[in-house]
């Protein structure tokens, strides 16, 4: 009994103890004047931004770590941590230098080396970082404040590679941090970014707290989107979780929270007449949701029947009942985004309309021989959950044979990495969202590689894709890209490799007393004060 | 006595033993999987294997078991899967609440409903009879997701007088962590106080028409001495148990409270841990509600044999 219950377990459950303690004490002490509460749309838990791509991973290492390059709020591509990067004459070895005041969190300097690692180990597990890797032919650091990159042919991807601001984004960290092996998360969390994460505080599932980095150096230029310089007007951030919208909510017209990441559609009127609380969409390109087909196995796997089931489904459908308010969506054909760079309308009569007659047509042609067709549906998060529901009753209606199998959204995320057949624990079709700043162009957005086995869930292998995807990456030309995003955009839907199924907007909540938080594709806390 | 306590404590760890392998083989017969949730929604299958292999959950469930009965008898629970903190730190930061929240919920639910059940046995089939077993069934029957929004509403967004959500501990000091206890105490021990005053109420009147009731009145006692000399004491054991129920389920189960009033404890961990499949945070949670339930079993029999010697033989 006496070694059960040993020293080990008895100091953690005292260390969990005494933070608790000290956690309430310091809230007492710190938690008002200056620090700005916000709750997320999720816990954070994991820490490690280069292990995962769960995007409060990534929220949270846009606080404390910086980035080499960024994109602005026009999608340009500018320095940040960079003060400049040259490019030599035959368009293949660039070379980045490092602006003056640069620090980590413990003072140390920033040096090339640091930036050198944190991008070999970010290369290896982002898919983006894995191709730009393939590219390149040597990264060295020059001296303490300049490396380069030297590729085996001319091409602008490394400047789009290294500003990428999500999926796993290329958060620069000090050396002796990014050699852990990547498949390892940190266990140190010491960035140069305008916030240093305050680990006492950390309390996995329930609140994270930043405080102001003041040894920060931001850029002269103003804020935008991820670019320009992070002034940090607050003392303190302090994200905490709630399971409850409704609570959250309250919490927020009550002036206990400041900030609201994603404000419910349905509860939107208890806010919208209060002049203490405003609404703002601040990451503008939205959010696209999605319809993904299983491409191994009956009947998805012919090509009419693929077109059938997209024919099959209408985008307004899909939105009315997952978003239901017109202020916060649109139906857009574009697989890359609308409003975005490359935003093509090509297979619109076949993503927006629902046309159950084409569709059954289709299923005539294909002899289509009352397969069932086994749609995952989640039920236990809101912004997946109607989709199945309307994929469904529109298959119905268009002939196909549909089997609902309802389970939690981590049964689908399990179920979806199946390849056996449907009838043996696999899948038919699912439905999930992108971010559009994760999908506004063939490379990043993960849902339109179509390698086969080596593709996302779905596994579409449409070699013609993959192709067009390669000469994206080694043009430099503008034009060039976009008739290429065009061409694959007609494909995507072509082959049913993915449907879009609308784009919407999910609105943030914060108190009037806060000034308006910066527009971004990511959350963020600097440039934010508050009365 | 304490041959007694010794016995139950010592037939407790078969059933702990029992509990461990039936969690433990429940957790890994369910859909799902850790690794898709520390990879994100873009995950290949090869990162997830990845994952996987580095979280030892590639290995035969026989061998996964082997390592986790090796480190819970070295006294190591394991780190969660998700964070990395070590399990027994997660309980140690979350039990507070839900022990600060179910001592005041059986306090309060107590001291009003067994005064009520004792008057509503006295004064049986009379109008305030009617009115506490009235109130007692809407109290049961008025959910705690409903009830507290009501609260909220009336006494944190008008009056506002308490928080809407949030613990604060009792070294923030003893009015904020009171303030920040009354609308989940009041929302949940709606439901206790109802249940214990139904039950106090029919066990009174059992004993009330008992021989010895009427001796004692016989006697000459009054009604006030009957009731809290004679009645309340031999009407105790169910009451005990209905109590023990109570707190044994407020500490593992309150889940919809913690959400509603945010409160972090052991239920919202309990329920995030099983969303995320995060089999250690599970595993140790469920031995220790296994735990606490021997316990307060074994209190609740120590206590029968205090109201009723009759037991102890």
């Amino acid at each position: 009994m006496k070694h059960f219950f040993s020293q080990k377990l008895t100091a953690n459950i005292r260390l969990g103890l005494l933070a608790a303690v000290a956690s309430g004490a310091l809230f007492t002490t710190q938690v008002q004047a200056q620090t700005l509460t916000a709750v997320m749309h999720a816990s954070l838990r994991l820490t490690d931004p280069v292990v995962t791509t769960a995007h409060i991973t990534r929220n949270h290492g846009f606080m404390i770590y910086d980035t080499l390059l960024a994109t602005d709020a026009e999608n340009a591509i500018r320095p940040q941590m960079a003060e400049k990067w040259e490019v030599s004459d035959d368009g293949k070895t660039y070379t980045f230098t490092l602006r003056d005041g640069l620090k980590w969190h413990d003072g140390a300097p920033v040096t090339a080396e640091d930036c050198v690692a944190s991008i070999q180990r970010w290369a290896q597990q982002d898919k983006s970082g894995q191709m730009m890797s393939a590219q390149m032919s040597e990264i060295k650091a020059l001296d303490d404040k300049r490396f380069s990159m030297t590729f085996k042919d001319a091409t602008d991807f490394p400047l789009i590679a290294l500003s990428k601001p999500s999926g796993i984004t290329p958060f620069i960290m000090p050396k002796r941090i990014a050699e852990t092996p990547a498949n390892q998360p940190i266990k140190e969390f010491v960035g140069s970014g305008p916030f240093k994460f305050v680990e006492s505080e950390f309390r996995p599932g329930l609140q994270v707290v930043y405080e102001k980095n003041t040894d920060y150096v931001p850029r002269a230029e103003p804020a935008s989107g991820l670019a320009g310089g992070k002034v940090v007007e607050v003392d303190r951030v302090r994200w905490v979780s709630m399971p409850d919208s409704m609570t959250s909510v309250n919490a927020l017209i009550n002036g206990e929270i400041d900030y609201l990441e994603q404000m419910p559609y349905d509860l939107l009127p208890l806010v919208q007449n209060n002049p203490d609380v405003k609404l703002e969409v601040l990451d503008e390109g939205g959010y696209q949701t999605v319809m993904r087909l299983n491409h191994l196995h009956p009947p998805f796997d012919d090509e009419k029947v693929r077109l059938a089931a997209l024919y099959a489904v209408g985008q307004e459908n899909v939105m009315q009942a997952m978003i239901g308010n017109t202020d916060y969506y649109e139906t857009c054909p574009a697989v890359f985004g609308c409003g975005l760079p490359y935003e093509s309308r090509a297979g619109e009569d076949v993503s927006v309309p629902a046309n159950p007659a084409k569709a059954r047509e289709l299923l005539k042609e294909a002899g289509y021989n009352n397969t069932p067709v086994i749609i995952l549906q989640p039920t236990d998060t809101p912004t997946v959950n109607t989709q199945p529901v309307v994929i469904g009753q529109a298959l119905r209606e268009a002939g196909f044979n549909v089997q609902m199998q309802a389970m939690d959204w981590q049964t689908v995320v399990t179920r979806r990495a199946v390849q056996a057949p449907p009838s043996e624990g696999g899948w038919n079709i699912f439905a999930t969202n992108n971010v559009m700043v994760e999908a506004l162009d063939p490379l990043r957005a993960f849902g339109v590689a179509a390698n086969g086995k080596q593709a996302w869930f779905g596994w579409p292998d449409v070699p013609e894709i993959e192709e067009l995807r390669l000469r994206f990456s080694q043009t430099t030309d503008t034009e060039e890209r976009k008739k290429l995003a065009d061409q694959i955009q007609a494909l995507v839907i072509e082959k049913g490799v993915l449907l879009p199924m609308g784009q919407y907007y999910v609105p943030a909540a914060f108190r009037s007393s806060i000034s308006e938080p910066l527009k971004s594709p990511v959350p963020v806390f600097w440039g934010v004060s508050k009365k | 006595m304490f041959s007694f306590v010794l016995k139950r404590t010592a037939a407790a760890v078969p059933v702990m033993a029992m509990v461990a392998i039936i969690v433990f083989a429940l957790l890994r017969l369910t859909p799902g999987d850790p690794a898709a949730i520390i990879a994100g929604d873009s995950a290949t299958p090869e990162r997830l294997e990845e994952i996987r292999a580095l979280m030892g959950l590639d290995q035969p469930i026989l061998v996964q078991l082997y390592v986790w009965i090796s480190q819970l008898l070295q006294g190591d629970f394991g780190t969660s899967l998700l964070s990395g903190v070590p399990v027994t730190q997660m309980i140690g930061q979350r039990i507070g609440p839900s022990l600060a929240l179910c001592l005041t919920t059986i306090t309060v639910s107590v001291l009003v409903a067994i005064p009520l059940g004792v008057l509503a046995a006295w004064r049986q089939g009379k109008l305030l009879d009617r009115f506490v077993m009235s109130i007692s069934v809407l109290g049961f029957s008025v959910p705690v997701f409903v009830s507290g929004y009501l609260l909220i509403l009336f006494f944190s967004l008008q009056l506002r007088w308490f928080p809407v959500q949030g613990y604060q501990p009792l070294s923030a000091g003893l009015w904020p962590f009171l303030n920040s206890l009354v609308l989940p105490t009041v929302a949940l021990s709606s439901v206790y106080i109802a249940l214990i005053a139904r039950i106090t109420r029919t066990s009174v009147i059992e004993v009330m028409n008992e021989d010895f009731i009427r001796t004692a009145r016989a006697k000459g006692l009054g009604e006030r001495g009957v009731l809290m000399g004679h009645a309340l004491g031999n009407a105790a054991v169910p009451i005990i148990t209905i109590i023990g129920v109570g707190i044994a389920l407020l500490i593992s189960g309150v889940v919809v409270t913690e959400s509603v009033f945010n409160l972090p404890g052991l239920g919202r961990l309990v329920v995030e841990a099983v969303l995320a499949r995060d089999y250690p945070v599970i595993q140790a949670l469920i031995l220790l509600f296994a735990f606490i339930y021997i316990l307060i079993n074994l209190v609740v029999d120590v206590l029968y044999t205090v109201f009723d010697p009759r037991i102890r033989q």
